[in-house]
């Protein structure tokens, strides 16, 4: 098997590529991050006249969108090359699709930097940015597409070779995640390229804004899981294997895969639950849906908490929670990882309340939005990421984790975890006493209210700070792994299954049903709501590019 | 396919409870009729005006019987539009009295915006094209900041109003 070999030099390369991109935008999203907590404290202007939106875009593209997608497509070719292998030529057609992306993220930064696309990261119209940002972000769509679909060959291609056996489990769940992503960003490249770059060419005079919206939440729901699926590669497949353990079960991992295919795109709609012109029936339709990734949710938490208690008790630590306590609590590998899950059980929570039917109302587009997704995406899958790092880039590198860097990279976990208390914490209340999202500083006129908020304001540039010192505090490490960390051999860690465990049943990978009932959930979920929304449209928007300081 | 008999318990459970928040989500929304706004009524973006609610004299607050009032606005980049004073100048602050049927409805002649009486569930996305409209009761005395919660330009932090609540 191909675990036993040393990574070959061209294939740690390209994975590599990715993680660098990876990284440049940790720092400089974070940065910009940074500067949004200081601004909104109300103690700190922008020098040079840069403005706040400005930076608010690039922070959420450059980490939203930037950030994850190389860091992903980078761990989940390293995972297909593990598992099944990546030939020559798959490996040539990789290089183009990361090139196509750096391509577009080059356009879509630049048009940032100047100022002519301060749309957010949602862009929505008709706010109108120059057409290069559109431009941009569609190659890196196609970028990632390619990506997706040399996956989808590396899996056929071992399939072919290996007639008659299930497909490796980490292959299985990239090839999972890459389906629900070329079927999601459709509906965001459809906008993108129908919509949006026609109009901003000024080939279309108007644009239809509620479908443009509608798509870009198809589409923007399920991005959210494309983060989130490789952190639970990692949590199903890999961290059993750093604390010496098994899977604890191949099939239940494949089934909450397969189900949270099913039950992440066809909800949207949640995210637009206080618009109007969306009929609230259908609305409620696409809650119910969304509430069904609980059941996945809960397989996960269960299986992997299972795992922990096994391997402890089959390591001899007895009672309740003794297997607790000799967990590997100093192995950065294995905090990262686990401060994020612990993370994601007030995430989880904060997120059903964000998808209730009516409760939305009080905290849609608060400053408890920002707050969520700073502890689910930014918490539970980044730190699950910074887990990864750390084995897979002296992996790739050819070096070692010394003693000193897992030091530091718990320092690292702590710092994060601290800052992500204070400053997600904030947001949250914040959020309950009504405080906007996406918003400079502002006093409100001086009222009651907007003086209250301004105290958690404050909490946040804190937390923003020590966020920033665990943001420098990884970069030094990523250098460090990727250059001068001293030479060596670093585990790919793989759990393996039991040795009497059940046989996964075949059915599990019947690609054709799995695609076929995610399709007929989409139909199902957005059909008559769409073909509404196009039959009783009002007169399309005209370009509005003045807004955002671009005259 | 063999499932492990503690998971059983746990998606028992788990799905259990599900099933139980979506029912009182449900009830909620089909028994009480609290539905999220939904209008689902088109206003043309270029001529606000053509429609009743949005004529210069009708913005603002207007009482239409004993404790039931109307306040529609006009929510545009970076203003909300509460019609004039009898001196002309722009209203920025409605007072309502305590108990009050109120239903707002906004429109936007130009970008999304949004409409959120801090601290209330009277939260609405506000976009071309479309009439946002909530109808509400006012039950808690005092001053709220209505603050526009969706991004809508460089001087979207500058868009706001207030509406006090009095006994």
């Amino acid at each position: 098997m191909s675990e036993k070999l040393q990574i070959a030099k061209p294939e740690s390369r390209l994975y590599m590529s990715f993680l660098y991109v990876a990284f440049i935008s940790l720092f400089i999203g974070g940065l910009m991050g940074l500067l949004q907590t200081l601004v909104r404290s109300g103690e700190f202007t922008m020098p040079w006249g840069v403005d706040y939106y400005q930076i608010l875009t690039l922070h959420g593209v450059i980490l939203g969108l930037v950030l994850t997608t190389y860091f992903i497509i980078g761990f989940q070719y390293s995972l297909m090359g593990k598992t099944v292998g990546i030939s020559f030529k798959q490996r040539k057609m990789a290089w183009i699709g990361f090139w196509v992306m750096v391509i577009g993220t080059i356009m879509t930064a630049i048009t940032i930097l100047l100022g002519k696309a301060s749309v957010l990261y949602t862009f929505y119209a008709p706010l109108q940015a120059h057409p290069v940002f559109y431009i941009g972000l569609a190659f890196v769509i196609i970028g990632s597409w390619i990506a997706a679909f040399v996956n989808f060959r590396q899996l056929y291609v071992w399939k072919q070779k290996h007639p008659n056996e299930k497909s490796p489990l980490l292959a299985f769940m990239v090839v999972i995640n890459m389906i629900m992503w070329v079927i999601a960003s459709l509906g965001v490249a459809v906008a993108v390229v129908v919509q949006f770059i026609p109009w901003s060419l000024g080939y279309a005079e108007t644009i239809n804004v509620l479908i443009s919206r509608t798509l870009f939440w198809y589409f923007g729901h399920p991005l959210v899981y494309f983060w989130l699926l490789p952190a639970y590669m990692a949590w199903y497949a890999i961290i059993p294997k750093i604390i010496g353990g098994k899977i604890f079960s191949d099939s239940l991992a494949r089934i909450a895969f397969i189900l949270l295919l099913f039950f992440s795109i066809p909800v949207g709609f949640h995210h637009q639950l206080t618009e109007p012109g969306i009929d609230p029936i259908w609305k409620f339709v696409q809650v119910v849906l969304t509430f069904m990734v609980v059941i996945p949710s809960l397989m996960t938490a269960f299986s992997i908490f299972a795992t922990f208690e096994i391997t402890g008790r089959r390591k001899g630590f007895r009672g309740l929670f003794g297997w607790f306590k000799h967990l590997p609590w100093k192995d950065v590998r294995f905090l990262a990882p686990v401060i994020g899950m612990l993370a994601f059980i007030p995430g989880g929570a904060g997120g059903i309340i964000n998808a209730s039917h009516q409760m939305n109302a009080v905290v849609h587009n608060t400053i408890w939005v920002t707050g969520h997704f700073h502890i689910t995406a930014a918490t539970t899958v980044v730190l699950t990421f910074f887990g990864i790092t750390y084995w897979l880039v002296p992996h790739l590198t050819g070096r070692k984790l010394t003693k000193s860097i897992n030091r530091l990279g718990i320092i690292q976990s702590i710092f994060w975890a601290v800052g992500m208390t204070i400053m997600s914490g904030a947001m949250h209340i914040e959020g309950l006493l009504g405080a906007p999202r996406r918003s400079s500083f502002s006093t409100y006129g001086g009222t009651e209210q907007a003086s209250e908020w301004i105290g958690y304001q404050m909490a946040q540039a804190i937390g923003g700070s020590i966020l920033f010192i665990g943001i420098l505090l990884m970069v030094y490490i990523f250098i460090k792994l990727t250059f001068f960390a001293p030479k060596g051999n670093e585990e790919f860690p793989i759990a393996e299954e039991e040795e009497n465990a059940e046989q996964t049943p075949k059915w599990l990978e019947n690609w054709k049903l799995w695609i076929a009932i995610t399709i007929a959930l989409i139909l199902f979920a957005y059909t008559i709501p769409f073909v509404d929304i196009i039959q009783n449209s009002p007169p399309g928007s005209p370009a509005f590019d003045w807004p955002i300081g671009n005259s | 396919m063999h499932l492990h008999k503690y998971e059983k318990i746990w998606l028992v459970f788990g799905v259990g409870s599900l099933i139980f928040f979506l029912l009182i989500l449900g009830f909620g929304a089909f028994w009480l009729g609290t539905h999220p706004q939904s209008h689902g009524v088109t206003i043309d973006p270029n001529n606000l005006e053509a429609h009743e609610a949005f004529e210069p004299e009708n913005l603002g607050v207007t009482k239409v019987a004993d404790d039931e009032y109307i306040v529609n606005i006009v929510a545009s980049a970076f203003n909300y539009d509460l019609g004039t004073d009898e001196e002309g100048t722009p209203v920025k602050n409605i007072r309502i009295p305590k108990g009050s049927t109120v239903l707002f409805q906004v429109a936007s002649p130009d970008v999304v915006h949004g409409f959120n009486v801090a601290g209330t569930n009277v939260n609405m996305m506000v976009e071309p094209g479309y009439i946002s409209s909530i109808e509400t009761v006012l039950d808690n005395v005092g001053e709220y900041t209505i603050v526009c919660n969706e991004y809508c330009g460089v001087g979207h932090h500058q868009m706001f109003a207030s509406l006090e609540v009095y006994e």
